[in-house]
């Protein structure tokens, strides 16, 4: 993966720059020592690793501006980190670059039940959102499998989904208003605890833009009164393609299911071995989860149910506890830790119509062969989230390049078949070369405008989403201006 | 004079060749988008219906599509567009056929946007030909997408400003098998308002929640499988006091259909404005009318957060602008936003449509409109400060 190369002259500046930081942040808020540094080298993509030249943790807005307004007259890169959860490099730091971490902006600022809606800093995990309201009956709804770590800094600049999206929406369905602080410095309120901000949707276009357009330090999120209940049924197929005209076959029914959860069989196998779910030894499991008083839960399953019997199913396992609930969902949310036991693994989230689910399935499964790498899939099937994990060894040279290439030939297939790169995760650096393939030349000039207007000089988390050639001449000005 | 591009190709070509400002119009029916000087450029023919896809719950049109062929579609498959696009015809008092990408371009909700969200969280992606000729797509027709800057979310709500669509994909969900209304008479305003806002913190998963001030009349909807329905309902009488009585069906849907198109103001001429709100402030808000002495009647939907108001006059005899500097300064108090939906060309030529922005979101989104449209030629002074009615 190619970053650019560190200006030198920024380089020099780091003196300069850190006693300027110190001026204006409190003790122990600016870090510049190498050794310590180096724990912003890199975020959950951790192939590539890069120290930046110092972070800071600013506790304030305020603080944020002061940060931002010097590095924006010194031309100082800045790369925005939430809690370093991104999968797709989206936090990784250039050598010439101030890490700005949000963690130590943390505070629930007002939590508002009759208007259901919470104030928080953006620094706040996103389990503990849900944490600071659950008591009294309420959730947020985008739940990323990363929950626990990650920060609603980071849900928003990559608009993050997770496994119940399919009936609550992802981030951008569930954020009302942000605080933000441009490049220059300047706060920003957008939006606030009403429906739709008035005039252009900015808040649409700041969430899911990475991190480049401005740092977001506060966000207004919409709460949810918590269901009376929730149970899983699990169903095991013979064939992908019957699981996913069972797919189909649901939600055209009506019902809408909170979560559709797809696995095939190789995923199966690990997970159960990893983690004792019991899954059945077949071909592809749904996991598939629905919402309301038991009556309610009871007469949706009995719509999916017929559903799944029409498609005669290997098995098909209703929950009746809350200890078989949770089994049911044991090995899916393992999966990820299964197959890190097992091997190095490159996880992809390129997204297709649902349509496309078993013809995509069968050719992953032929490159797999190709390559002579294994892939284990498991996503969400509702939305046709895929979750390819291609297995490789980072201590074999040259797999790990292998498997970028294989896994580069999965998201062309699914911009093929009407998809696009990434669901959930985000471009970062890993699908930034990539971008080519979905978009034409004009489709990504009109998204460089609008950096063009929130960044000017391209200083925002540089050198990710656009393909380096596509964006080399707007980050060249940027260097030329010095 | 009339434009009526037949492709995409065509239209980039006519608007490359633009040499005055262009008025885009999807089916006419948004009338106050004509308040616009320049050239009528109608994307009537570009209509063409596309992929849909029940069993992934999306479908693929022309932006020029008429919203009740997407429907009648939809219905066929026992779906709809869920966040319910109003049809202001009766408000507006015009005729003519809503597009999609008219209903898309206002970002059009109805009162399921409290529970199923707004028309910018159906949109998936979008095609459309930018100020200078330049034809560009973002999105796609899947529903989840973080594949570089969300344009789809920009462009709703756009008013043509920023392009003009000529494809559009959207998400679509299944009729549910049963609606029920609760409905109660009589409630005053405050009393409403606070059950409204009761039920949608339960977890009975409403998807309406209005109260008509005029004709004292105060709903809540639920939508699901019958038995679900039955239950919810039952569940919310227990849940919010009031005296409830319960609808279902076609009766239940009629009731809607009128809040959603602010039937209650149909036929009339005083101006009508729509304000969005923080719920509970719903009150605050119409109080400071009433201070100020400005007669008005009220539709309150998406549980206070919507408030539909006609302004019928002033106890000085003076509302010449409709109302707006006393609505205008009590929404900037307590935050949110208000659109003058309907008036005369008297108000039209003092007031904004839309509500003026905080200086820094106003660069932003001026700075946006001129990237997009470099000469300033779709829809020009629509949106934004500058934005001057119509002489």
């Amino acid at each position: 993966m190619e970053m650019p190369a560190p200006d030198p002259s920024v380089l020099a500046r780091k003196p300069d720059l850190v006693a300027r930081l110190r001026q204006v942040l409190p003790e122990g808020a600016v870090i510049d020592d190498p050794a310590e540094t180096r724990a912003y080298e890199c975020d959950a993509l951790t192939a590539y690793r890069c120290a930046p030249l110092a972070a800071v943790l600013p506790s304030t807005t305020e603080e944020v501006a002061a940060v931002l307004r010097i590095c924006h007259e010194m031309d100082v890169p800045v790369v925005p980190r939430g809690s370093g959860t991104s999968l797709a490099g989206g936090a990784l730091p250039t050598a010439d670059s101030v890490i700005l971490g949000v963690a130590r902006m943390n505070a629930v600022l007002e939590t508002d039940y009759d208007n259901r809606f919470i104030r928080v800093q953006t620094g706040r995990t996103n389990l503990s959102v849900t944490g600071a309201v659950e008591a009294d009956g309420f959730f947020y709804a985008p739940d990323p499998s990363s929950q626990l770590a990650c920060a609603i800094a980071g849900n928003i600049a990559m608009n993050s989904g997770g496994a119940h999206c399919l009936k609550y929406g992802v981030t951008t369905n569930n954020l009302l208003g942000v605080t933000l602080v441009t490049m220059q410095g300047e706060v920003i309120e957008i939006g606030g605890p009403w429906l739709d901000a008035g005039g252009l949707d900015l808040l649409g276009v700041i969430c899911g833009s990475e991190g480049q357009l401005g740092v977001v330090t506060e966000a207004v999120l919409r709460i949810l009164p918590k269901p009376e209940g929730a149970r899983p049924v699990l169903i095991g197929y013979d064939s992908n393609e019957v699981a996913g005209a069972c797919v189909s076959d649901i939600i055209e029914a009506g019902v809408l299911p909170v979560a559709i959860e797809f696995m095939d069989r190789p995923c199966i196998r690990a997970t159960d071995a990893f983690s004792g779910a019991g899954y059945p030894d077949c071909e592809a499991l749904l996991i598939v989860e629905v919402e309301g008083s038991e009556a309610e839960i009871a007469e949706q399953l009995e719509v999916i149910t017929a559903i799944a019997r029409r498609h005669n199913p290997v098995e098909l396992r209703e929950s009746r506890s809350a200890e078989e609930s949770a089994k049911i969902w044991l090995g899916r949310k393992s999966a990820f830790g299964a197959m890190g036991q097992i091997n190095d693994y490159m996880c992809l989230d390129g997204t297709i119509p649902v349509s496309a689910l078993p013809d995509v399935l069968r050719r992953i499964a032929q490159m797999s062969g190709r390559y002579g790498l294994d892939v284990a899939n498991v996503f969400h099937a509702g939305d046709g989230n895929m979750h390819p994990l291609i297995l490789f060894d980072a201590n074999k040279p040259g797999d790990l390049e292998l498997c970028e290439e294989f896994g580069a030939e999965i998201l062309k297939l699914c911009v093929e078949v009407g998809g696009c790169l990434t669901g959930e995760h985000g471009v970062g650096i890993e699908k930034r070369d990539l971008m080519s393939h979905q978009y034409a030349p004009e489709d990504l000039e009109a998204q460089m405008a609008v950096k063009d207007v929130f960044d000017p000089k391209w200083l925002l988390n540089p050198a990710k989403v656009f393909p380096l050639g596509v964006s080399s001449a707007r980050r060249r000005m940027d260097m030329a201006a010095e | 004079m009339k434009m009526r591009p037949e492709s995409e190709s065509e239209l980039a070509e006519m608007i490359r060749a633009a040499d005055a400002p262009l008025s885009v119009v999807g089916g006419g029916t948004r009338v106050w988008w004509r308040a616009v000087d320049g050239v009528d450029l109608s994307t009537a023919g570009l209509a063409k219906l596309g992929l849909y896809e029940p069993g992934a719950l999306t479908l693929v049109a022309g932006a020029g599509t008429p919203v009740e062929t997407v429907e009648a579609v939809l219905a066929e498959k026992g779906q709809r567009l869920a966040f319910e696009p109003p049809d202001l015809r009766g408000l507006l008092g015009v005729t003519g056929v809503s597009t999609l990408g008219g209903v898309f371009g206002a970002n059009a909700s109805g009162p399921r946007r409290v529970q199923a969200g707004a028309a910018r969280d159906f949109l998936l992606g979008v095609r459309f030909v930018d100020g200078t000729g330049s034809v560009v797509k973002n999105g796609g027709r899947v529903m989840k997408n973080v594949t570089g800057y969300d344009l789809v979310k920009l462009m709703a709500g756009s008013h043509g400003t920023l392009g003009v669509m000529t494809e559009v994909s959207l998400k679509v969900l299944a009729v549910p098998e049963r609606e029920a209304t609760l409905v109660a008479e009589g409630l005053d305003t405050g009393a409403a308002l606070a059950a409204l806002r009761a039920s949608l913190g339960t977890p009975f998963d409403v998807s309406g929640a209005a109260h008509d001030a005029v004709t004292g009349r105060t709903l809540i909807r639920v939508e699901g499988l019958k038995g679900s329905v039955d239950y919810r309902a039952g569940r919310l009488k227990e849940a919010v006091p009031g005296p409830w009585s319960v609808v279902t069906g076609e009766e239940s849907a009629a009731l809607w259909r009128d809040v959603r198109d602010a039937t209650v103001f149909a036929g009339g001429t005083a101006p009508v404005w729509r304000v969005s709100v923080t719920p509970g402030r719903a009150v605050d808000l119409v109080s400071a009318l009433d201070e100020a002495g400005l007669a008005h009647r009220a539709l309150y939907d998406w549980g206070g957060g919507l408030i539909w108001l006609e302004i019928s006059g002033a106890a000085d005899g003076g509302a010449a602008d409709g109302g707006a500097a006393v609505l205008r300064a009590a929404v900037d108090r307590i935050g949110g936003h208000a659109t003058l939906v309907r008036a005369d060309m008297g108000v039209r030529a003092k007031v904004p449509m839309f509500h003026p922005q905080a200086d820094g979101v106003e660069r932003l989104s001026s700075a946006l409109r001129a990237r997009f449209d470099p000469r300033g030629i779709l829809n020009s002074g629509l949106m934004g400060r500058s934005a001057m009615p119509a002489s």
